[in-house]
């Protein structure tokens, strides 16, 4: 069965001044998979992922995103993919229901799909009392989920998740999870960054970043094998320990 | 808090900045004590301006009332004042003046010149039979003051503070807004969207583009009219006409700001900066025909410079459309200008 490759980058770079943030890296991400993106602090993960959005550009290299090129489609690019910071980036002084409404809009939904799309959002997300508050008053992890649902509400071919459920309790996690092989299942390729060890087990294929090197790509099963290890969390161990940057540097 | 600020900052402030000086206070030295000199010196006092800080014999006494700031003007009688004056025709009288408060210094010796030459004029009318020819021919001035004849000074100055609060409102508000979704992150989401840059400019100037046009309209049909009793003499579309664009133009100065800073605190003091520049050389407080050519070349690129002469010649005047086609020649050129810098450096990629 040929996989078709949704994501494809070649030697791609991005140097802040002397500094190297993503040296050379070269991957290849397939349709529908959910690829986590591991790598310590500082290892250069979301400079990666903000070039592959758009918001970022390489200072060399190559990458097609969902077939589009990095460099001159990134319009094109904007329309197919969605995204979600590390920060919370929804208007905080909107609603619930103004910030699907608004982004929704922005995708170019129309108002009987928006209509639809946001009650069913809603259902699903439990947020049917919330829906006209304040985002700014809902905990972290609701936040998050909203966040999330928001990012994947025009269907996009890719969503690129940055440390999605940093700061978010364990239960919410699990749900956010279940959001996750959701859109997975419509065929939505999940690009996530992670901290979290046992999230990574629960992706297709991992890469582990070092020092803006990809050192490791494989499915989380393989890599075990390959290092000789019970879990994932001393493959990165092993693989972390050899960094030589230290400084948290987005 | 948008609304409220500007429209109580154009109820105090014209009060104060006012060329008009009254309470001038005045220390007199009167060695003569006659009928003559306690005539001056209630002239003096009606007059409205001068307040009677001191009154005394000794010229000393009334220098130590101007070192302690409690008077700014001494008018020394001399003794036989009105002796000399009915005998030799003729006297002198010695004004000294507290120059510190320059205004309030050289405006405080004219307004008393003045007094004292009218009632000079009074005393000679008395004595003086009107010969039956004029023997001196002379030469009378009469000044008529047009567009504003009683030299209101409200007139002048409140549709110019209100110029410069609509570009503050402007100007701020919108480079504020933009920044701050720097800080908070929502940009970052915008711009991985395929919304388009002028859409999302669009959408941020719209809505101050809204707030300026209220905070004048209050500005102009409630606070000048009712308060100052100001009722504009040209046309109001005009008017609004010009306002609109020097609106545009104003949001794209903040819109430039906000391409350029990326914390709230940078976009405050710049922002802070080019408002300073706006309200000190835009011949608000100041005429520019006054300024040196360095500063008026700096006050002739200022846009508020053109919307302050554009409000005082509608407002004032009644200037047509006609009167002001530069002015509005010029408005667009800003208003392209800074929004054509504000896109070009609005980058959704960096």
């Amino acid at each position: 069965m040929i996989k078709e490759v949704v994501i494809k980058t070649d030697k791609l770079t991005k140097r802040f001044g002397d500094f190297i943030a993503t040296n050379e890296i070269t991957f290849e991400v397939y349709a529908g998979e959910i690829f986590g993106f591991l790598g310590a602090n500082g290892a250069g993960k979301t400079t990666a992922m903000k070039m592959l959005c758009g918001l970022s550009r390489p200072s060399s290299g190559n990458a097609t995103i969902a077939g589009f090129d990095i460099y001159k489609q990134t319009e094109q690019i904007k329309r197919n993919i969605g995204y979600m910071s590390q920060k919370f980036s929804l208007y905080e002084d909107l609603t619930v229901l103004e910030n699907i409404q608004f982004f929704g809009g922005i995708y170019g939904l129309s108002d009987k799909q928006l209509k639809k799309k946001s009650n069913e959002l809603i259902d699903i997300l439990g947020l049917q009392k919330e829906s006209k508050k304040l985002v700014a008053s809902l905990p972290l992890g609701w936040k998050q989920k909203l966040a999330f649902s928001v990012a994947v509400l025009h269907e996009p071919k890719i969503v690129f998740l940055d440390e999605p459920t940093g700061g978010v309790d364990p239960i919410i996690r699990r749900q956010f999870w279940d959001l996750i092989y959701q859109a997975a299942d419509k065929g939505i390729t999940i690009f996530v960054t992670t901290h979290y060890m046992d999230e990574a087990e629960y992706c297709n294929r991992i890469s582990i970043m070092v020092d803006g090197v990809i050192e490791a790509l494989d499915s989380p099963i393989n890599l075990k094998q390959q290092f000789t290890t019970s879990t994932i969390d001393e493959v990165f161990y092993k693989l972390a320990r050899r960094a030589k940057r230290t400084e948290n540097l987005k | 808090m948008i609304f409220i600020a500007p429209i109580l900052q154009l109820l105090i402030l014209p009060l104060a900045a006012d060329y008009e000086v009254k309470n001038i206070n005045i220390s007199i030295v009167d060695h003569d004590h006659s009928t003559y000199s306690q005539q001056l010196i209630s002239k003096i006092t009606a007059s409205g301006y001068f307040q009677l800080a001191d009154y005394g014999n000794s010229f000393q006494q009334a220098l130590e009332q101007i070192e302690k700031d409690k008077s700014d003007i001494i008018l020394e009688i001399p003794d036989r004042f009105e002796e000399n004056l009915i005998r030799e025709n003729a006297n002198e009288l010695f004004i000294a003046v507290n120059a510190i408060n320059g205004v309030k210094a050289s405006l405080g010796g004219v307004y008393l010149n003045q007094i004292i030459a009218a009632y000079n004029n009074e005393i000679r009318l008395k004595w003086i039979q009107p010969p039956k020819y004029n023997t001196v021919p002379s030469i009378e001035i009469t000044s008529s003051y047009w567009f504003n004849q009683l030299l209101n000074y409200h007139y002048f100055i409140v549709p110019g503070i209100l110029v410069a609060l609509v570009a503050m409102v402007g100007s701020y508000l919108c480079a504020l807004n933009i920044v701050k979704e720097k800080e908070v992150g929502t940009i970052e989401q915008i711009n991985v969207t395929p919304i388009k840059k002028y859409h999302f400019i669009l959408g941020k100037l719209i809505p101050f583009w809204i707030i300026g046009m209220f905070v004048f309209s209050v500005g102009l049909f409630v606070v000048a009219r009712f308060i100052y009793g100001i009722v504009p003499a040209g046309s109001l579309w005009v008017l609004y006409a010009f306002l609109s664009i020097f609106l545009i133009a104003i949001l794209g100065l903040g819109l430039l700001i906000s391409t350029f800073a990326e914390t709230q605190q940078q976009a405050m003091s710049v922002a802070f900066f080019f408002i300073m520049i706006f309200m000190l050389m835009s011949g608000l407080f100041t005429s520019l025909d006054g300024m040196p050519r360095w500063a008026y070349i700096i006050a002739r690129s200022n846009p508020v410079t053109y919307f302050i002469e554009v409000v005082r010649m509608v407002i004032l005047k009644g200037s047509g459309f006609s009167d002001i086609k530069n002015h509005f020649l010029i408005m667009i050129g800003f208003a392209g200008l800074l929004n054509g810098l504000a896109i070009w450096n609005y980058r959704k990629t960096s």
